[in-house]
Formats: structure tokens, C-alpha cells, sequence
């Protein structure tokens, strides 16, 4: 399936400065993609050079094969963008709201009121569908605003910050909201954000930035395996293993060292594959196993891995 | 050229104005003031002042009708003091006063339009939208300028109302408005609205705020006053010709300005200042 999104060493200045240096990738159909770093990282202006409303410095772009600096109004009738601060009218009802950027989006006359009456449903605003969105809570113009940005059933949506702002049950819902879409619409959505969570639970794969510049880039496991090639796993016993037993678990293959710590054993091991024959090994020795954890990275732990290296 | 488009920015941009009482209020007292206070006190006025006080004011009135052009002078000859007062004040000395509205009308909408909407950041939005830079700016140069237009008309209208109402006892007759006043009204009305947004998009890529944009944009009334002091010292009659020819100048101007304007109009540029 060929790609979407294709980057090939995309660079913009601003000056002097450089807030997107060289950045290489390719987002698949159906994908989540993360684009993940802190504040001024070069998200939002990568967001804003694959829409065609900023010209690249250097290198090329290609979003559903048209070129973002000549072809960008193209490119934006098949993308729907939730902007960082959601954007809306707040002298206008959400109604008007939906209506005015459906007609942008060149919903046929015929069809706008449906298309409107189906995303306030969807985004449970119906009711308050006719009330003016300076009345609405933070939660309830973000739900508004990605209302928006699907009004015209984009093929491709980009969510900047999506939860930026806001409290952590209006968050979750926003949250939820997004991942229903990929799960009903096989929608392909590029997410630039900072919160390491919101992307480990949305994204299929996730570049980590910096300083406009890519640092790693791949699924979770892809990035956890790219920086920690070795595999710790925690064993707790209900009778613990003698000293013997200890020292003699080297001889397993792959396993590379093995530490004890108030009553668990920690071993170092190779790969995943090599866990199955350590706990074998253990049971024939006469030891009775609680518990068996696998030491797992979290997005946190190799984002945090990057900066630091970056650094 | 996509038209619904022009037209859907140019609707939503009328009605979030209309909205913003801010920027309303100062807009409406004006036309009040220009369309019913003023013609009101200059045709009640002479019934209660003394000839000679009227005399006094207008001049010695054989040197005002000698320093008119002939086809103004026309105007006046063979009517009474009173109804020549009557006749200089709201058909001469106020008619420039009335070229402050389109310019005001159109640097209130224009202002809220260009600079309002980045100042609530709602600009971004719109710029994610498949529409073009173009249509973009004519949305917006559309609902300033249909709004200034047609009000100004409407204060046109109101004003001519009031003027033969409360001066038809004393001319027993509709006399008003004067030939002069039509190119006032179709030709250079809407050259000074054009002017009022054309040097608000101007001036909005230099400011942040709806306030500093319009105080700026409001700064055109100089023109107006330039025009008035023409009217009141003698140099500068708005007579037919001077009107068309004032209105092909500001026209010229509003052509090199919305010239300049497209060309600065860029999202590319613009999404750099959010």
C-alpha cells in the first residue's frame, strides 16, 4: 500500500533558526502516527508544511501525492486539522460554526445539514447545538473543534496537542473519541503532541523529535528493542531458588546475568525467547514460581532515554 | 473563483461583528448624530434665530454667492436668508461629514475581520480550509465593505428623510438632496469605503489588536476633515465635477492599495504572525 504521507529531508528556517531539520517519514493508510516532542520541537510547523500553509526551506513533501507547496488546496480538501487552541467562533453557535467551515470544505449545499446534524450527534452537542460556543466548557469546544476538523470526512486528520488545556476527564474523552474514529472509520491520523501516554495509547508508531530533527522513530517495541537490546525480567518465588541455582541459570543460553533483591530474581536475558527455557529451568530445579514479569518500556522510558542522549 | 465560498466568509464575518457591540457602539452614535441631530438643529434653528444673527452668520451673502461656482450659486438665487441657511448648512457644509461613515463602517469590519480574528486566534482554522488566499481576502473585503456601503446609504437615506420633513415648512416642497449629492453618494462613498478596508488590511500585518487597528485605519478621517475645511474656508466646493473628480483619485488609490493588499495577503506570510 503505498504511503500517504512521504518526507524526504524536509527542512523549514526561520532565520537563523531551524524548526524542522531534515525530517525524513512515511505514514501508511490507517495509521496513527505520533509525532512526539516538547513544546517548539517543529510539531506544529510540520503540521502546518504538509497542509500547504507554509513553504518548505529544503527537501519534499508528498500528502496523497500532491506537492503540499504547490498543490496545498488540494491536499486540504482531504485533510482535517485540529489546531493546537481550538479555533472556533465563539460569537457564533456551534451550529454556525459547523455550517460556516462545512461550506469551506465544499459540502454540497443539499448535504450540510445532515453532515452538521450527524457530528454534533456524534460529538454529543446536539442538544446545545444551537447555543453560542462562549458558553461552552473547554472539554466541549475541543469536541467541537475535532467536529470540525471531520466535518467533511477527511481521509487524513491531524490533531495537534488534542488534549492541551484540558482536565483529565475531559481529556480521556477526547481521547476516546480518537481512538473510536480508527477503530470505525480506519481513519489515518498524524498526532503531534508531548503527552507520552496519550501517544503510547494512540499511536502504531511514533517519531520522537527534537530541535526539528527526528531522534527515533518506529512501533513501541521497534524503539524499547532499538535502545535497550537486552531484556530484564523480575521472577518472585514462593520457595526462593538457592545460590546454587542462581549462579548455575548462566548456563542457559542467552541468559546474561542473573542479580537477587528482597526475595526476587532479576535476570538479564538476550530476547524474549529466552525466557520460557529460564522459568523451565528453574521449575526442574525444584523452585515454586509466583510471578513472572517481563520488564516492559514505556514510551516514557525511551522518550526520556532520547532526550537524554540528545542532550 | 469558488463564490460560496466568498460569500459564507464575507456572512460569518457580518454576523460575528454584529456581535461585538465594542466595536458597534462608537459606529452608531455617529450616523444618529450625522442623520437626525445635526439636519434637525440646522432646520429648526433659523425659525427661532433673528434674520440679522442669520446674516450674521452666513456673511455678508452677496461675497458667499459670488465665491460659489455658477451651477451652486444657481442654487440659491431668489430664496429667502432663511432657506439659504437652511441650504448651506445640510446640503454644503455637512456633505463631506457624510464620507466619515463608509470609512468608519469599513475600518470597524475590516479591523474585527483581519486583526480581530488572529487577536481570538480563530484565524489558523481558516487557514486549513481548501480555500485560496484569494478568496480568503475578497470574503473579507466583502463584509466590510457591503455593510459600510449599504449603511451609509441607509444614513443617506434617513438623512434626506429628516432634512425635507423638517424644513418642508419652510420650502413647501421636497428640495433635497441636491444634484451634487448623487455622485456624492453612488461614486465616491463607496471609493472611501474601498479606501477604509484596503488600508486596514494594510495596516493589519503591522498590528496586534482590533483597537490599534481601527484607531490607525480611523486616522483616514484626516481626509475627510481635509475635505471639510475645503468646503467651510470656500477653496474646495463638492460640487459634481469635484466630487467625480475626487472620486476617480480615491478610486486610483483604492486600486494600488487592494493591489498592494493581495500581494501581502498571503496565509504563507500571515501563519508566521498567529
Amino acid at each position: 500500500m503505498n504511503p500517504i504521507i512521504e518526507v524526504e529531508k524536509l527542512e523549514r528556517s526561520f532565520g537563523e533558526q531551524k524548526a524542522v531539520d531534515g525530517m525524513t517519514f512515511h505514514v501508511k493508510p490507517g495509521e496513527v502516527f505520533g509525532l512526539l516532542g516538547p513544546n517548539g520541537a517543529g510539531k506544529t510547523t510540520t503540521v502546518r508544511l504538509l497542509n500547504g500553509i507554509l513553504p518548505s526551506s529544503a527537501g519534499s513533501a508528498r500528502v496523497f501525492g500532491f506537492d503540499p507547496t504547490t498543490q496545498g488546496e488540494l491536499i486540504r480538501q482531504k485533510t482535517g486539522v485540529l489546531t493546537e487552541t481550538p479555533a472556533l467562533y465563539e460569537r457564533l453557535t456551534a451550529r454556525e460554526n459547523l455550517e460556516f467551515f462545512g461550506t469551506l470544505q465544499e459540502i454540497p449545499e443539499n448535504d450540510l445539514k445532515r453532515y452538521v446534524d450527524d457530528m454534533l450527534n456524534f460529538f454529543e452537542l446536539s442538544a446545545r447545538g444551537n447555543d453560542k460556543v462562549e458558553t461552552y466548557s473547554k472539554g466541549m469546544k475541543q469536541r467541537l473543534a475535532l467536529a470540525r476538523a471531520l466535518i467533511h470526512k477527511p481521509p487524513l486528520l491531524f490533531l495537534d496537542e488534542p488534549t492541551s488545556g484540558l482536565d483529565p476527564e475531559a481529556a480521556q474523552q477526547v481521547n476516546d473519541l480518537i481512538a473510536s474514529l480508527r477503530q470505525t472509520d480506519g481513519q489515518t491520523v498524524v498526532l503531534a503532541t508531548h503527552n507520552l501516554l496519550e501517544a503510547q495509547r494512540l499511536c502504531d508508531r511514533v517519531a520522537i523529535i527534537n530541535n526539528g530533527r527526528i531522534l527515533a522513530m518506529g512501533s513501541l517495541d521497534e524503539l524499547s528493542r532499538k535502545l535497550w537490546p537486552v531484556k530484564w525480567v523480575d521472577i518472585k518465588f514462593y520457595s526462593p531458588p538457592t545460590k546454587n541455582v542462581t549462579a548455575s541459570l548462566k548456563i542457559n543460553r542467552g541468559v546474561m546475568q542473573a542479580t537477587v533483591a528482597n526475595d526476587a530474581l532479576s535476570v538479564q536475558v538476550e530476547s524474549d525467547e529466552v525466557i520460557p527455557a529460564v522459568i523451565r529451568y528453574l521449575v526442574e530445579q525444584g523452585t515454586s514460581i509466583l510471578k513472572v514479569n517481563p520488564r516492559d518500556y514505556t514510551l516514557e522510558d525511551i522518550y526520556f532515554a532520547l532526550q537524554a542522549g540528545e542532550a | 473563483m469558488n463564490w460560496r465560498s466568498i460569500w459564507a466568509i464575507a456572512r460569518k464575518d457580518i454576523k460575528e461583528v454584529r456581535q461585538n457591540k465594542m466595536a458597534w457602539g462608537p459606529a452608531i452614535v455617529m450616523p444618529l448624530i450625522f442623520a437626525i441631530i445635526m439636519p434637525l438643529l440646522f432646520t429648526i434653528v433659523p425659525r427661532f434665530i433673528p434674520v440679522e444673527d442669520l446674516q450674521r452668520e452666513l456673511g455678508d451673502v452677496e461675497t458667499l454667492l459670488k465665491n460659489l461656482p455658477p451651477a451652486v450659486r444657481a442654487i440659491f438665487t431668489g430664496l429667502k436668508l432663511e432657506q439659504m441657511f437652511v441650504i448651506y448648512m445640510t446640503a454644503f457644509l455637512l456633505a463631506p461629514m457624510f464620507l466619515i461613515m463608509p470609512l468608519m463602517f469599513s475600518s470597524v469590519v475590516g479591523s474585527d475581520s483581519f486583526v480581530g480574528e488572529r487577536e481570538r486566534k480563530t484565524m489558523e482554522a481558516l487557514f486549513y480550509t481548501p480555500t485560496t488566499d484569494m478568496e480568503l481576502f475578497l470574503g473579507k473585503v466583502l463584509a466590510a465593505v457591503i455593510p459600510a456601503i449599504t449603511l451609509s446609504w441607509l444614513t443617506y437615506l434617513v438623512y434626506i428623510i429628516v432634512v425635507n420633513v423638517a424644513s418642508y415648512g419652510l420650502f413647501g416642497r421636497i428640495w433635497f438632496p441636491l444634484p451634487t449629492w448623487w455622485p456624492m453618494m453612488f461614486w465616491l462613498t463607496p471609493a472611501f469605503a474601498l479606501l477604509g478596508i484596503s488600508a486596514t488590511v494594510l495596516i493589519s500585518s503591522r498590528v496586534k489588536t482590533f483597537m490599534e487597528a481601527y484607531q490607525l485605519s480611523g486616522s483616514l478621517v484626516v481626509l475627510v476633515l481635509g475635505l471639510v475645511i475645503g468646503q467651510l474656508s470656500g477653496v474646495l466646493y463638492l460640487g459634481i465635477g469635484a466630487v467625480l473628480l475626487i472620486g476617480t483619485l480615491i478610486w486610483v488609490v483604492d486600486a494600488i492599495l487592494i493591489y498592494i493588499s493581495v500581494r501581502t495577503f498571503k496565509r504563507s506570510m500571515l501563519v508566521t504572525k498567529l
